[in-house]
């Protein structure tokens, strides 16, 4: 027998799954058929007990009903305050969220977890409440009987009579870690109304009519029972999963439901549902639209998106298929699934309509092949989908007169034709007329037309002149022929153009998906991203768009640019703040928060949650549709990506930089030391000889020392101040101060301040006359000289020549300095403007200066660079650019004497 | 030993600082006071009248550009600024705000005595007239009779070069900054124009000095001003 061992994958799943539950809370659930029968009471006691067990369990909201039993229970808990929450002109006591986030016990307690918040509160419905308090890691116990069970609904309806409207989805029962079943027997519940246990007396007896019958309540038991069995059977089955049990794991069925707007759908989806959930498979609805063949009316868009919801909400994958074949699309998309079973709806419209247009079952069921095909009856409790016009604008008086005017226009040219061309030809004239009106008119206009050409026809053309009486009978089928031409020709062109509209909006999304992303792929600035960002989704979208990204403490902030656009409060900022940290759209057109001015889309990327991007449109601006939304998802998901990019780049720059700066700190740190020691050493020794030593040296002795000390405190210095340029330099802190100036200042004052280090060599200047004046910061620029003659002369054998000289090129100042030296290692004509890197017979210099001047010439947008010149030696060259015409300075005349 | 050149006034925080000062001073045959704060520096220059007074700008107590504006709200003698390199842009209001000379540390013996000289010279200079004419190696002017002489030939000036060159000289040895140069020579109104100094210096350059890019007369304090040597 083979070996079963448990599927690694399946066990990994499992684990995470249960270490992600274990950061959150945990659920219990006390389930119940009816009111009544003791769910609060039962949590109660089960709240006690783990309070006497010392947990820190908080009343968040029980609803006692004035149970005596009940209240007493409560007794001892700790209650949470409600919130007030006024709506229209009520005050509403409802659970407040922000209290119990912020109180966080181990264990709360809330009610009726199918219940509806009032508007004003976070979340639309209660157990939205409830999931964010398990994800905070608080386990909540709750309640809720089997008719507030999304996929149940239908069938309780039909067995009570009665429409429950709030609802809980499915998945919230399958995420509950405890199903807590409490079951009372009919009879004893039916007692125990009586004795007005849980109604009050009048109320109870209209309760005992409609509800609580005794039929109703052994359904509804019934239903309770076995939903908590199959959830039961499920926590087996994971069990066993874990423990290499695998047969028990049914051959994959996967189940396709096709539905449309109808809300006769809901019931195939639950039905569906209800299918998955008995054989554990993936189920998924599917939505088939044939583009151009009927125009959606605003009903249908909107029943679909509320059925799509539901299915989702109940678990299944959905999907929109286009093609103008419904069976076949649905048949091609079901085998490259996998599908098993398909769901289907019974057909509601006239047989006859079949035998014409073909039956769109009859073909899924025929070209199913092996797929099981399940055809699922109507609903006769629901209205019949009785198809609703095409909601459409009134149609504007300037269209009808369109009309008019060019059947006119059609019968003048038809007068002025006559006399040469047939009157079959004339015919075509109009068809033309009612071709141009179906282009540019809607649906009625163009029948109009229609109309009114074959009356004009018959009118002017057709003999008798200028009666509607006809002398041949033949006419007769032409005026037929030329209406049903019109009419068919008018209906192709609308819909053509509907198509072509239906096209030119897909075509916009994509087209500005496409530039959104492109876009984004060039840019790497988070600033440049947010403007795109919000320009784009702006756009898209006719709204004012922003991205907020959150501080280093995951709080949102507004960017500068939104601040007073969006004029954010705190309250919409609190609203941004949820979507960021639940990952959840929240705000306008929402399930959470529906109140905000703004809609709040999470951008959250592979590896990180970015920030949120919030839209606020006008006050009547329409609520946007699944299919913009979806949309909107999609330039989210975009635009949270190219943040990622965007982050990443900047990360890892940053890692690099931190490496670099480390080793530097190292590099700088062994240089420092050696470079310090070494005329420290000389100056120590120096002087204790001359203090120590004072009687045995000569006079020539005694200078040669007091020189030393002289030379290595000035190189000390020199090094001071590069190590000190450099850091401020690198820290920023260095401010070019551009003044217009003579370069030859400069020179003046660098050769004079270096007459001692350059007694060894000869320094020729050549700097023309009238070199014009440049705008540079003449400290650091004296700065660049210095260094780069000191570098000269350290370089260089004593008695050469080092040439210093410059010239003005055309939008620049060319400075050059050659000498006549070993020059630079080929290759290293680069790297040696690197920080510590030092040429060979480096004699007390720390490999900086050259470092200093490239870092001033760029600050003053100039370049720097070394040459090696032919016959030995280097050119070092730098510029500093003139972009602006020097000041003019008024010079006087040039007196010959002055009177004294 | 009694002040035979002249008395010191010597506000500088670092006792070492004031060691060598004190040692170069003294053998050089000035008399000193020391003091490491500002506000005892003030009290000091109250009292004892010095004759020149060296000033660190980094004190403890009081920052050296306060101290300097408060000796210069009664006091006009010569005031030495010390400053490290760091406080470059200092230096200059320093100058203008009142300060007739300046060193950056770390400075030689030599450059400090020459600087104590020519304020020296200038205290007595103001106390007493003018000399009328200046010589300086070729260079020659004779303030009265408003002409200028190199290698004695007369070297024709415009007027504001002129007026330039006799300001330079009134206060040879001493460090003029661009804004008083403009203020005297241009007016008040031209204080920002730095570059109408800077051309007509290199004017002065061409015409008086034998190398315009190594000038010998003309010193440029880079950043700050000009110097005109004094010997």
């Amino acid at each position: 027998m083979e070996e079963k061992r448990p599927d690694p994958d399946l066990l990994l799943d499992q684990m995470r799954r249960e270490t992600e539950r274990r950061r959150e809370g945990q659920l219990k659930i006390f389930f119940g058929a009816a009111p009544g029968v003791g769910k609060t009471y039962a949590m109660l006691e089960a709240a006690r007990k783990k309070l006497s067990e010392g947990a820190d369990v908080v009343a968040g909201l029980v609803e006692t009903h004035s149970r005596k039993e009940t209240e007493a229970l409560l007794e001892g808990l700790e209650i949470l305050p409600r919130k007030s929450i006024e709506y229209r002109g009520a005050v509403l006591k409802e659970f407040d969220i922000d209290a119990a986030l912020s109180r966080k016990p181990t264990v709360i307690l809330v009610d009726e977890l199918a219940h509806t918040n009032a508007e004003g509160a976070r979340h639309r419905k209660r157990w939205q409440d409830i999931y964010e308090l398990l994800g905070a890691g608080i386990t909540v116990y709750t309640t809720m009987n089997v008719q507030h069970l999304e996929s149940l609904n239908d069938v309780v309806a039909q067995i009570t009579g009665v429409n429950v409207r709030e609802t809980v989805p499915d998945f919230l029962l399958d995420r509950a870690d405890e199903i807590e079943l409490i079951d009372l027997p009919p009879d004893d519940l039916l007692q125990r109304l009586a004795e007005g246990k849980v109604y009050v007396a009048e109320l109870a007896v209209q309760a005992r009519r409609n509800f609580f019958r005794k039929g109703n309540l052994l359904a509804l038991r019934e239903l309770a029972l076995r939903r908590t069995a199959e959830q039961v059977d499920e926590q087996m089955q994971s069990y066993r999963l874990g423990k290499g049990v695998k047969d028990v794991w049914p051959a994959a069925e996967r189940i396709l439901v096709c539905i449309g707007p109808s809300p006769f759908a809901t019931r195939l989806i639950r039905a569906a549902r209800r299918m998955a959930a008995g054989l554990r498979a993936d189920w998924i609805a599917v939505n088939v639209e044939a583009p151009g063949k009927v125009q959606p009316t605003e009903r249908d868009i909107k029943g679909l998106a509320e059925n799509m919801r539901l299915a989702e909400s109940l678990g299944a994958e959905t999907v929109v298929l286009s093609g103008h074949k419904a069976s076949e699309e649905i048949l091609n998309y079901a085998r490259s699934r996998n599908v098993t079973k398909i769901i289907i709806g019974k057909p509601t419209h006239p047989r006859w309509k079949d035998k014409i247009f073909g039956s769109m079952l009859d073909e899924v069921v025929r070209g199913s092949g092996e797929i099981e095909v399940y055809v699922i009856s109507g609903d006769k409790t629901a209205p019949a989908p009785a198809r609703q016009k095409p909601v459409r604008l009134r149609t504007p008086a300037k269209e009808w007169a369109t009309s008019a005017l060019v059947v006119a226009l059609c019968t003048g040219v038809g007068f002025l034709m006559r006399p040469e061309f047939t009157i079959v030809d004339i015919a075509m004239v109009y068809i033309l007329g009612v071709v141009f009106i179906a282009s540019r008119t809607g649906n009625a206009p163009s029948m109009l037309a229609s109309f009114l050409s074959v009356a004009a026809f018959d009118f002017f053309f057709v003999p008798p002149y200028y009666t509607f009486v006809v002398n041949d009978v033949k006419y007769i089928v032409t005026f037929i022929v030329m209406f049903i031409v019109s009419a068919v020709i008018s209906k192709l062109t609308l819909r053509i153009r509907s198509q072509a509209e239906a096209a030119r909006i897909r075509e916009r999304s994509t087209a500005s998906l496409y530039r959104l992303s492109r876009e984004l792929v060039h840019e790497r600035g988070i600033e440049r991203l947010r403007e795109i960002a919000a320009k784009h989704i702006g756009e898209m979208f006719s709204s004012r768009a922003a991205v907020f990204l959150p501080n280093a403490q995951d709080k949102l902030e507004v960017p500068e640019s939104a601040a007073h656009t969006f004029m954010l409060d705190e309250r919409e900022l609190s609203v941004a703040q949820w979507a960021f940290d639940h990952r959840q759209k929240a705000g306008r057109w929402t399930d959470t928060l529906p109140g905000a001015r703004g809609l709040y889309l999470p951008l959250v990327a592979s590896s990180r949650n970015i920030g949120v991007i919030g839209l606020v449109s006008d006050e009547a601006a329409e609520e946007l549709n699944p299919e913009q939304i979806h949309i909107l998802e999609n330039f989210a998901h975009q635009i949270a990506m190219a943040f990622e990019r965007s982050f990443l780049a900047e990360e890892t720059q940053q890692a690099l930089l931190k490496a670099e700066t480390e080793s530097l700190r190292n590099t700088l740190l062994s240089s420092l030391s050696h470079d310090l020691r070494t005329p420290l050493a000389a100056i120590t020794g120096s002087s204790t000889t001359l203090l120590q030593q004072d009687d045995l040296l000569d006079r020539h002795d005694r200078r040669e020392l007091v020189f030393t000390i002289i030379e290595e405190a000035e190189r000390l210095n020199r090094l001071v101040r590069n190590v000190l340029d450099m850091t401020r330099i690198e820290s920023g802190a260095i401010t070019v101060k551009k003044e217009w100036l003579p370069f030859e200042e400069i020179v003046g004052s660098v050769l004079g301040r270096l007459t001692d280090k350059l007694a060894n060599h000869q320094v020729t200047a050549q700097i023309p006359d009238d070199l014009p004046l440049a705008p540079f910061d003449p400290l650091l620029i004296e700065q660049v000289l210095m260094n780069l003659l000191e570098n000269a002369v350290r370089y260089t054998p004593a008695g050469t020549v080092i040439e210093l000289s410059a010239r003005a090129k055309e939008d620049e100042l060319l400075v050059e300095l050659a000498d006549y030296g070993p020059g630079i290692t080929p290759g290293d004509e680069e790297r040696i403007f690197d920080k510590f890197v030092r040429g060979p017979s480096a004699a007390g210099g720390i490999g900086l200066g050259l470092t200093i001047c490239r870092a001033i010439i760029n600050a003053h947008g100039g370049r720097i660079w070394a040459e090696n010149r032919e016959g030995g030696g280097v050119y070092f060259r730098f510029t500093i650019p003139i972009l602006e015409h020097p000041p003019v300075v008024e010079t006087d005349e040039e007196t010959v004497r002055f009177k004294s | 030993m009694t002040g035979i050149k002249g008395l010191i006034l010597l506000i500088e925080d670092e006792p070492q600082m004031r060691r060598f000062l004190r040692v170069t001073l003294q053998s050089e045959g000035y008399d000193l006071i020391e003091t490491p704060s500002g506000g005892e520096g003030l009290s000091q220059a109250a009292t004892r009248n010095p004759d020149v007074i060296l000033l660190d700008l980094g004190l403890p107590d009081l920052d050296g550009l306060e101290v300097l504006a408060r000796l210069r709200e009664w006091s006009q003698t010569p005031i030495i600024i010390l400053s490290a390199r760091e406080r470059e842009r200092d230096k200059i209001s320093a100058l203008d705000s009142g300060a007739d000379d300046y060193l950056t540390k770390p400075f030689s013996a030599g450059e400090l005595l020459a600087r104590i000289r020519v304020a020296c010279r200038h205290k007595s200079m103001r106390d007493s007239q003018a000399e009328p004419v200046f010589v300086l190696d070729a260079l020659k002017v004779d303030l009265a009779a408003r002409r200028v002489f190199l290698k004695d030939v007369e070297v024709h000036l415009t007027p504001i070069e002129y007026k330039l060159l006799a300001y330079l000289v009134r206060n040879a040895g001493k460090v003029l900054t661009h804004k008083q140069l403009l203020k005297e020579v241009w007016g008040p109104a031209y204080a920002d124009q730095a570059h109408y100094v800077r051309v007509y210096m290199g004017m002065l350059r061409h015409k008086l000095e034998e190398d315009p890019s190594r000038p010998s007369y003309f010193i440029n304090e880079p950043g700050v001003g000009y110097r005109m040597r004094s010997e």
